[in-house]
């Protein structure tokens, strides 16, 4: 027999004014299981709290329903006031007679009547509860950050900082990203390299932090504050240890390919680093290249090399490591320009996009800083800049804003008619938007200092005509057809997702929207979060952003990480998944359904008719499982319960307020 | 290969040499052409400014005649092309524009069989290496600027055939027959339609931009697939020549004469003499009027 | 009492008679939306009784099965929006079973208007509102569930 308080709380007169308290109060009484029902002006304050613990004491009550407001509001209250009466927290219902009842009701017959049914269903749903504890779960002191781009590198400088051990993760050889590429930034229009190249030494150089380049996150299991990731160092076929970057083996490797991170404007050796201030300065040979990994002969660079760190017999290697928090940092591509047809399939050498024209009129590119067409290295005298090319498409490319185009053409345009003084930098926009700090002025100077031509509507066609390309517009604002004959064309073309985004999300487990854009736990509250435990999303991956977007976003996400680093242990919410091991058939039906991918199967031996026998059951993993209860409905055999909100439970609420 | 053949009413007037060469060149290649008895009008560009359904209902007869015999259509006009294809792609939408469709017209029309250009037919039924083995006169050294207007490439959601922005169809055909096509701007340009006519101060000027950008391209002649952006190209030739003070010298051909001359037929038997730009005497220079021996002909 | 006296009584009880409505109401939308309603006062009939699940996904057909059985008039299964579920997945999960439990109910003969899902939100309190007045209306018009509860 189990021994029910019933508590109905009149909130002032909130609940009492269309609620009968009394009545309820009495009416309960006569429930099964209830051995005392009473009512109280404010059930939530200290003498009402002291109500509750005297009749806890005075009529041995092992469990106990409040009828007050919402549970969203006082559950908590409640909960450490069974504590402090020496009772689990857990074996406390409550029922929300003032938010679902006495405010929405004006009838008092009609509502006293509904307030009892809810009485009944938490007196029937009390009955069925069991205590329930909160476990803990050791946090593992290192996080690990994948991506090295500058939000991967803010990120770990302020784990690091902090004090905790840091891994930076970076499938390139050299940390630096995106922002490596960017010749100047907006809107103050100092050089990308001089803010970047002192962080990226500072992570370097940091105690506290590793930079693990050219390797890729091959698989993560575990869970919050104890993810076991196994890295794939990729073969760099020099030792690290050995090599001091001095450069002889680049100079003198006799094959030249197009360069990644040029974007095919310049070329590398064969053996190299991406850029001269990569960090760390040390080669790798890139074996689908590589006269001797594809013929058997040259082997230039190791007969060159001053230390003998060229080691053409390494091999990938797999290694395992615990971290206690993941950041996820992995950055963004560009949109394929080549399906728009009316900009020439990507067929015309000058057509070329934002980034690249970056590369452009970076001193340390491919042309030194001096703006030259890549197909006759000419200076150009008309460029046309033209805007959202694969974003706010919805036929051919993404429905989305790409948030940094309007500001970095109006860089671009800038810097054009700052370098070539009779220079004519056209721009064809949908929209200019310029929201931030500092820049609406900036695009204002472009336009009214430096001259930048803004034609308002889309290019229908581009076509080479001789050496000059033809752009064919409209300017919806004159309601005219314009032809320009420019030389180059710049498109500010799109930013899209890494196009191994959706593989990395599936292997670290968490969701991913339908551009592959990794999915924050709260689009407004938690924008740094994802909804798996542990694992923090910085810059780009999670949508378009300029770099002081990443940046803030990377220093969130530390925070977070230090937040849950400070703890040596964390709590986790009782209210998860078990399973009856007698009854599950080990079907695994549970396994795809969970969005955490909380449960696993074990193999268990159990004894069958004198037998020992092994078969496999369902185990939930008390650190992932985040109690949403889908499991349980999979279940064939009701093997899986949700605790706090059992079968049993909600079927004895249900009945208590049908019959 | 039997397919049904819808020749339109430019293919028996204007364009009348499209007809012909058409037909000559369908004997070699092997394509039973089979003519829809008493087809009728695709309704052009009246039909469907005037009213909806009659737009829908003129080609939808055309094509329930052509599935009554169990065929796919060849349609050489681009205009009829783009009307039937029109037709083809709202009654396979909705089953209640094909019963109105059908009381009008008093047939049954379910879409079954599909509308092709015959440059589809040339490049997809036939195939381009079969035409290559038929070649036995090559136009090498002929540089052709591939025109192919407004009408037959877009909209691509209904013509569902070649590329919309750079479409290729007339230059891999022309390709096989071993001329050689240039790679130009104007392709898909509008030739004007009726502006020549109507408003020829609009009209003419973009027939100027159509020829000036071939010959900056190093053509020496059109090729089209679209009877009325021949007629215009054509015909209005030398006028817009004498406007802007120059002789353009551009003859413009139907692919399917310049097909024809490579397969070794009779230039008269092509229409080839029909043109305003005196394509004859082009010919003739260019050395593709030699008599040819051993012409292969599947009749 | 005469068969006659039997039949009023009986034709005044339909008269008066009331729907008892279950709401299964997800923890952190429309349990949230329901306490906004009650928060902005928002009146709404009192049919209604809210039994909160942490997730619509967590609602097994069983528990509506049992509630038609038990004599409830109508059942209502409320989530998050789609996409925005706290759970990330819990309520594709609700969607696809509501289709299938509209069927089966269709199957056994009961009108499958009885059972709904509905996406509110926890700032939707005028949507909850709206919702389950409906609801009521709805299954007012419907009467008495007696299929299911004649069977015991």
């Amino acid at each position: 027999m189990k021994r029910v308080g019933v508590f109905i709380c009149h909130c002032g007169t909130n609940i009492a004014h269309t609620v009968d308290c009394e009545k309820v109060a009495k009416t309960a009484a006569e429930f099964p299981h209830v051995v005392f029902s009473t009512d109280y002006k404010y059930m939530c304050s200290e003498p009402g709290q002291m109500v509750i613990k005297n009749a806890i004491k005075e009529h041995k009550l092992d469990r106990i329903v409040v009828a007050s407001c919402s549970p969203r509001m006082h559950e908590p209250t409640f909960r450490k006031c069974m504590e402090s009466a020496g009772l689990n927290p857990y074996l406390m219902e409550m029922a929300n007679i003032r938010e679902h009842c006495s405010w929405v009701h004006p009838d008092k017959e009609k509502g006293t009547e509904k307030a009892i049914d809810l009485v009944k269903m938490a007196v029937a749903k009390v009955v069925k509860n069991t205590p329930l504890t909160r476990s803990s779960i050791p946090i593992h002191k290192r996080a690990l950050v994948i991506g090295g781009g500058i939000a991967g590198i803010q990120a770990a400088l302020d784990i690091a900082d902090a004090g905790y051990v840091v891994d930076i993760v970076e499938k390139e050889p050299s940390i630096g990203g995106r922002m490596a590429q960017v010749d100047k930034t907006f809107p103050t229009l100092d050089c990308s390299a001089c803010i970047l190249t002192p962080k990226m030494v500072d992570a370097a150089q940091h105690p506290n932090i590793n930079l693990v380049t050219y390797s890729e996150i091959e698989k993560v299991e575990g869970y919050v504050g104890n993810f076991e990731v196994t890295i794939r160092h990729k073969a760099r076929s020099v030792d690290v240890s050995k090599c001091t970057g001095c450069g002889t083996c680049w100079e003198k490797c006799p094959t030249k390919v197009a360069s990644e991170f040029e974007l095919g404007l310049g070329t590398r050796k064969a053996i190299y680093t991406p850029f001269p201030q990569a960090v760390p300065n040390k080669p790798v040979i890139d074996r689908d290249n590589c006269r001797y990994f594809k013929t058997g002969k040259c082997m230039v660079c190791q007969k060159l090399c001053p230390t003998g760190a060229v080691d053409y017999t390494q091999e990938d290697q797999l290694e395992t490591i615990r971290y206690g928090a993941i950041v996820v940092a992995t950055g963004f591509d560009l949109f394929d320009h080549s399906v728009y047809g009316e900009y020439g399939y990507g067929k015309y050498p000058d057509v070329i996009t934002g980034l690249q024209f970056e590369r452009l009129i970076n001193a340390s590119g491919p042309t030194a800083g001096k703006i030259k067409r890549p197909s006759d290295h000419k200076e150009p005298k008309t460029i046309v800049f033209i805007k959202c090319v694969g974003s706010r498409d919805e036929a051919k490319g993404k429905p989305y804003c790409s948030k940094t185009c309007c500001m970095y053409t109006a860089k671009h345009a800038t810097l054009v008619k700052e370098k070539i003084k009779d220079s004519q930098a056209i721009v064809f926009y949908m929209d200019v938007r310029t929201p931030g700090k500092n820049y609406e002025e900036f695009y204002q100077r472009a336009v009214d200092e430096y001259g930048v031509q803004y034609v308002r509507g889309r290019v229908s066609k581009i076509y080479q005509k001789g050496d000059k390309l033809i752009v064919k517009g409209e300017d919806t604002l004159l309601g005219k057809q314009v032809e320009v004959e420019a030389d180059m064309v710049v498109l500010a073309t799109a930013m899209v997702a890494r196009s191994d985004a959706g593989d990395l999300a599936r292997k670290v487990g968490f969701s991913y929207d339908q551009h592959d854009f990794f999915t924050e736990a709260h689009p407004k509250l938690r924008p740094v979060e994802t909804h798996t435990a542990g694992v923090y999303l910085a810059g780009a991956c999670q949508g378009p952003k300029d770099i002081p977007d990443s940046v803030s976003q990377a220093s969130a996400a530390a925070a977070k990480v230090c937040g849950l680093l400070s703890k040596n242990e964390m709590a986790t919410e009782p209210i998860i998944s078990a399973v009856n091991e007698s009854i599950c058939s080990g079907c695994g039906l549970c396994i795809s359904i969970c969005p955490y991918k909380a449960i696993d199967l074990k193999t268990i031996t159990e004894r069958v008719h004198g037998k020992m026998l092994e078969r496999q059951v369902a185990a939930v993993n008390s650190g992932l499982c985040q109690g949403c209860g889908a499991c349980t409905v999979a279940c064939r055999s009701s093997a899986l319960n949700l605790r706090g909100f059992t079968n049993e439970q909600i079927l004895a609420e249900v009945d208590a307020l049908c019959l | 290969m039997k397919l049904a053949y819808y020749p339109g009413c430019s293919l028996s007037t204007t364009g009348i040499e499209y007809n012909m060469s058409t037909l000559a060149v369908a004997r070699t290649l092997g394509l039973d052409l089979w003519e829809i008895p008493e087809w009728n009008c695709c309704g052009a560009s009246s039909a469907h400014l005037t009213n909806h359904l009659l737009a829908l209902a003129l080609p939808a007869r055309n094509l329930a005649i052509a599935e009554e015999a169990g065929l796919d259509v060849a349609v050489p006009c681009a205009a009829c092309f783009a009307r039937f294809k029109a037709t083809e792609a709202a009654v396979k939408d909705s089953a209640e524009t094909r019963a109105t469709i059908e009381e009008v017209i008093g047939r049954k029309y379910e879409a079954k069989y599909t509308v092709k250009s015959l440059l589809d037919v040339f490049v997809n039924t036939v195939g381009l290496s079969q035409i290559k083995t038929l070649v036995n006169r090559p136009l090498e050294g002929l540089k052709v600027a591939p025109y192919y207007g407004c009408l037959l490439v877009r909209p691509h959601k209904i013509t569902q055939f070649d590329d919309p922005e750079d479409p290729v169809t007339i230059d891999q055909i022309m390709s096989a027959i071993g001329a050689e096509p240039v790679y130009w701007g104007y392709k898909t340009e509008c030739c004007g339609a009726a502006h020549p006519t109507v408003v020829p101060e609009v009209g003419l000027k973009m027939l100027k931009s159509i020829y000036q950008g071939a010959r900056d391209a190093g053509a020496d002649c059109i090729v089209t697939a679209c009877p009325l952006c021949l007629t215009n190209l054509d015909m209005r030739q030398k006028e817009v020549g004498e406007q802007n003070n120059t002789q353009y010298n551009l003859p413009v051909f139907y692919f399917t004469e310049l097909v024809g001359l490579a397969l070794g037929h009779d230039p008269h038997t092509l229409g080839i003499d029909k043109h305003f730009v005196d394509a004859l005497a082009f010919l003739k220079n260019k050395g593709f009027l030699n008599p040819v021996q051993n012409r292969r002909d599947s009749e | 009492m005469s068969i006659e006296a039997v039949k009023a009584d009986k034709a005044a009880s339909q008269e008066n008679w009331e729907p008892k409505i279950l709401v299964f109401a997800c923890n952190w939308c429309t349990y949230a939306g329901a306490d906004l309603a009650g928060l902005s006062r928002l009146q709404y009939p009192p049919n209604v009784r809210i039994l909160r699940v942490p997730c619509s996904g967590r609602v097994n057909p069983q528990f509506v099965i049992r509630a038609f059985q038990k004599g409830i008039d109508g059942v209502l299964v409320a989530g998050c929006h789609p996409g925005d579920c706290h759970y990330a997945t819990g309520n594709y999960f609700t969607r696809r079973r509501y289709l299938v439990m509209q069927r089966l109910l269709e199957f056994m003969g009961m009108d499958p208007a009885r059972f709904q899902a509905r996406w509110i939100s926890g700032s939707e309190g005028p949507k909850f509102q709206q919702v389950v007045t409906q609801l009521t209306q709805d299954i007012k018009a419907l009467g008495p569930n007696r299929k299911l509860r004649d069977m015991e």
